[in-house]
């Protein structure tokens, strides 16, 4: 049996014609601001950062984010903050810090032994 | 602090699994590694949207259509998580996307190869995305934090780029002999391109050595290739298809299956550019950037007036 099969070279035909070499790159004078997205993923829990991406203003930034990061029902809602505004503490200051709550196990409520007979505490 | 105490508090922190994030001191080198790696697999999510956009519009039924369409947008997606973790780097958008542009960085060369029937929609999905999870699973773990946030919420998303796929040919297998050669036709294409995406062998390849030590890569070419036939091999039988490779073979010894030579004479000149679609995949990139610029400033100007508005109003 003799059987065609028909491709479609329309469309995606490779083309010979080259101008890889001579294109010319320019500044992009129209980015967007960088915008930090949170999502809360349920009612009831914290908004929790999923992640960053370009828009012209807030508004944009939360349809982006809806398209981007809640495809798969993964949040109910949105907050967007421009990525300038955030201020990180410094890694370098880390000692400083969080070693002080190191040495103080007292915070914790496994540090006290109590008889077994006391429940619920 | 000496540059060697804080390559050896960077080294301490990769080989205990402490991951590396953005304020945290680096090695340039791996500043540099990483935002190539990440740029070069964020611009291989975009472009990976041309070959299967192109069937969107001829797709057999509304069911398959939205499954691509679907899919194609988790690509979209997948490239700015990828864009959003070179950022944190201190590389811009803009840059990226001009090196895209002029042709100065890669991207996968999978993707310079042309689409010419349905069943290539099943074979992408299966073989390609198939390879490219593998690649991607192993990149959850990679020491740059960013990076493997943005790996892991890919993979959640790629699971089904590949059951799709492998589905849609399973129905094709199923179906008349002209669909079953279709079938066969496609696998025929995309297997050895296929093979050909997890890079030149470990012998040839230059970057991979430092590449494991920094736990960017935590396996090698070699060693995510042959994970790919086994599981392929397997999965083949199910389709009731044939790999294109008279070499693949079950070797009991090594408890993996052997398999050909890739043609590395077209591997690298795909990499160089003399693939069948590089330049159109070049074009078509370039064409959606300046034809959206009017767009993108507009969005702009819109955003502008309206903070102006509000600033009056609050005066
Ligand atoms: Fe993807
Ligand atoms: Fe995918």
């Amino acid at each position: 049996m003799n059987i065609q099969i028909r491709k479609f070279y329309y469309g995606d035909i490779p083309e010979e014609k080259s101008s890889a070499s001579t294109y010319k790159t320019e500044h992009d004078t129209t980015a967007w601001p960088l915008w930090e997205i949170f999502i809360r993923s349920k009612q009831g829990l914290d908004h929790k950062h999923v992640g960053s991406l370009h828009a012209a203003d807030a508004q944009m930034a939360i349809e982006n984010a809806r398209d981007v990061y809640t495809r798969r029902q993964e949040g109910v809602s949105i907050w967007v903050v421009e990525s300038k505004y955030i201020t990180a503490s410094n890694p370098e200051e880390a000692g400083e810090l969080y070693e002080p709550a190191v040495d103080k196990i007292y915070r914790h409520p496994t540090f006290y032994n109590l008889p077994d007979e006391v429940n619920h505490m | 602090m000496s540059v060697q105490d804080l390559e050896k508090i960077f080294q301490d922190a990769i080989d205990s699994e402490i991951k590396i994030e953005p304020k945290n001191w680096m090695p340039d080198a791996y500043r540099k590694t990483n935002i190539r790696q990440i740029s070069q697999h964020a611009h291989s999510e975009i472009v990976g949207m041309l070959p299967e956009g192109n069937w969107i519009s001829r797709a057999p039924s509304l069911k398959r259509k939205a499954i691509l369409i679907a899919k194609v947008q988790d690509e979209a997606g997948h490239g700015l998580y990828l864009y959003s973790a070179a950022e944190t780097l201190g590389t811009s958008r803009d840059e990226m996307i001009n090196d895209l542009h002029s042709g100065k960085a890669k991207y996968s060369s999978i993707f310079n190869y042309p689409t010419l029937t349905w069943a290539d929609m099943g074979a992408v999905g299966w073989l390609v995305d198939g390879a490219a999870i593998l690649n991607q699973v192993m990149l959850c773990r990679t020491s740059y934090g960013p990076y493997a946030r943005a790996m892991v919420r890919i993979c959640k998303e790629e699971s089904f780029h590949q059951r799709q796929g492998f589905e849609s040919l399973l129905v094709l297998s199923q179906g008349t002999e002209e669909q079953k050669a279709m079938c066969q036709d496609a696998i025929n294409r995309w297997w050895w391109p296929s093979l050909m995406m997890f890079g030149p062998k470990d012998s040839e390849s230059t970057n991979s050595d430092q590449s494991m030590k920094w736990k960017i890569k935590r396996k090698t070419n070699d060693e995510l290739r042959q994970q790919f036939v086994d599981m392929i091999a397997e999965q083949i039988k199910l389709l009731g298809m044939q790999l294109p490779d008279d070499k693949l073979k079950w070797n009991e010894q090594r408890k993996h299956n052997d398999f050909g030579e890739i043609n590395w004479a077209e591997f690298w000149a795909v990499v160089k550019g003399n693939g069948p679609c590089n330049k159109q995949r070049l074009e078509a990139r370039r064409k959606a950037h300046e034809e959206g610029k009017w767009v993108r400033e507009a969005a702009m100007a819109y955003a502008d007036k309206k903070a102006n508005q509000k600033k009056q109003e609050a005066a």
